[in-house]
């Protein structure tokens, strides 16, 4: 089970197939990927921006996606939460199944999707509010929790985000006074007070300076004990440090998927060893 | 080297002084009406004349207080009318106005906003005064929110549009329905500009108030006082 192609992709990431890798931990709820990926394809009107991608998306992990710049990484994460559908004019095929139910069936409310799916995005985004506001936007949409247990549920997404200690004296300053560094915890710490499954994280860090991204790589790691993680990132020490699985995008389509540490010192397709090895992108 | 910079304080200290007997001159036309005003009116200013209504041509006191009262009730009216159908209409143009309705809308706010209100003022009263049977507030105040609409929608557009789409981004994906994202996110940080533009909608349809009360009045003369505008 080394070196994995697309088309057995999915039988490595059951647990039993990889068990040393870090994210699976023997025991645990790991015997059913939190994301299922069924030949799914993308349009941007007449332009197909993703091709017919079929892998698995494990529980509990951190999961990095590669690639070049436009080679549809953040469209694919926007499928899962739905969030490419408010584009006009756009369509797909095939199917994305979260815990097994199809994001894309009747029944499923993208309202509810959204909150078990956060996201958190390249430039730090906080709204123009207060902190405890700000993470409590959520919750209070969907009524999550009573106002009064609001300042519990928002001390603990801080905390889980790291970033408690730095702001609990200041809590009704505004969000956008924090540095960059603290403004992108902040914001995931406001897709954690939702206690979503799965975390999509696009660069994350691409905007921060090393001290803040280290932070943020360190947090990742403690976050996949409670929930899925999915990263985006163009910086290959990154996907190498935080992450378990990597998928290797290139235009539109998924070219490898694997454990990270095969992917970086085994990988199958010589497109991704160019690629990580900077010979293109 | 020394002439130079001798030159260069000459030069800087003509041009400011030239800049400030021109920014003098335009103001001077103001203070000069303004004075004239508060010199000759002044005297017959007075609590009476905001709380008393015209008497008789040729008699001496009363005061304007029924035009007052008439101007609150028909601007007021047409912001009720106006405020909510600009603002709706700007957001809509702003959200989902991409397609071919949302075209329709911008070029008919902005056929409308280019038509002089004589012009609504007669459609006003073709279709409101002439079936009505009278002069109304409410006539008025139609008239007046029709020419507020298209303004503050396109001006409501615009200032929802500079809010950044990451911020809409944030509410969408932490699962607001779009309609909320619109009202909670896009209208609060876009609110104190709408609130700009709906200050200038209103001076402005106060100033076409003017032309539609002269309009009136003429009528009004023969006709009696505007129904409810007058008391
Ligand atoms: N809103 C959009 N409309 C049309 N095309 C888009 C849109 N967003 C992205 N694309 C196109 O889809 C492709 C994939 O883009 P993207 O998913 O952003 O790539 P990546 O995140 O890997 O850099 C690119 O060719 C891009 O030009
Ligand atoms: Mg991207």
């Amino acid at each position: 089970m080394s070196v994995v192609g697309l088309a057995d992709s999915r039988t490595i990431l059951t647990p039993d197939a990889s068990p040393g890798s870090p994210g699976l931990r023997p025991g645990s709820v790991t015997a059913t990927p939190v994301i299922d990926v069924r030949t799914y394809s993308f349009w941007y009107g007449p332009t197909q921006a993703l091709f017919d991608l079929t892998f698995t998306i494990p529980r509990r992990a951190v999961t990095a996606l590669i690639g070049p710049s436009g080679c549809g990484k953040s469209t694919f994460l926007r499928s899962i939460n739905r969030l490419n559908e408010l584009i006009p004019r756009t369509r797909h095929t095939g199917d994305i199944l979260l815990e097994g139910v199809s994001v894309f069936s009747r029944g499923t409310d993208p309202v509810a999707l959204r909150r078990e799916v956060g996201m958190v995005f390249q430039q730090p985004n906080p709204f123009p509010k207060t902190i405890f506001d700000n993470v409590a936007y959520g919750p209070r949409l969907n009524g999550l929790a009573a106002e009064r247990e609001m300042p519990e549920r928002v001390e603990r997404a801080l905390r889980r985000a790291a970033l408690w200690d730095e702001v609990k004296d200041r809590l009704r300053a505004a969000g956008t006074s924090l540095s960059g560094g603290q403004q992108q915890r902040l914001c995931i710490a406001r897709a954690l007070a939702n206690e979503p499954e799965v975390l999509l994280m696009d660069e994350p860090c691409s905007a921060l300076d090393p001290a803040a991204t280290q932070r943020i790589e360190e947090l990742m790691v403690e976050l996949k004990q409670n929930y899925s993680i999915v990263i985006v990132t163009h910086n290959m020490q990154q996907a190498s440090r935080v992450s378990d699985f990597t998928g290797f995008f290139y235009l539109g389509r998924l070219i490898e998927f694997g454990d990270t540490k095969q992917i970086f010192t085994r990988p199958s397709d010589e497109r991704t060893e160019a690629y990580i090895t900077g010979r293109f992108g | 080297m020394n002439a130079r910079r001798v030159r260069r304080r000459v030069v800087n200290g003509m041009m400011t002084g030239l800049v400030g007997v021109l920014s003098f001159l335009a103001v001077l036309a103001l203070v000069l009406i303004l004075g004239n005003l508060v010199v000759k009116g002044g005297s017959s200013l007075d609590w009476n004349f905001f709380v008393k209504n015209p008497v008789p041509a040729g008699e001496s006191g009363g005061g304007v207080a029924n035009a007052i009262v008439g101007t609150g009730i028909i601007v007021g009216l047409a912001c009720l009318i106006g405020l909510p159908v600009g603002i709706g209409a700007g957001l809509y143009l702003a959200e989902f106005g991409s397609g071919r309705l949302g075209w329709i809308v911008r070029f008919v706010a902005d056929v409308l906003n280019g038509t002089p209100s004589i012009v609504v003022g007669i459609f006003a009263w073709t279709w409101l005064v002439k079936p009505m049977g009278h002069f109304s507030a409410l006539a008025g105040s139609v008239a007046l929110a029709i020419l507020m609409v298209p303004m503050l929608a396109r001006t409501t557009e615009e200032m929802v549009r500079l809010v950044p789409h990451s911020l809409r981004e944030a509410a969408l994906a932490l699962g607001y329905p779009r309609w909320r994202t619109s009202l909670r996110i896009v209208a609060r940080t876009a609110l104190a500009g709408i609130v700009t533009s709906s200050l200038v909608g209103v001076a402005r349809i106060a100033g076409g108030l003017v032309l539609l009360l002269a309009v009136a009045a003429r009528s009004a003369i023969r006709q009696g006082p505007p129904h409810g505008a007058a008391r």
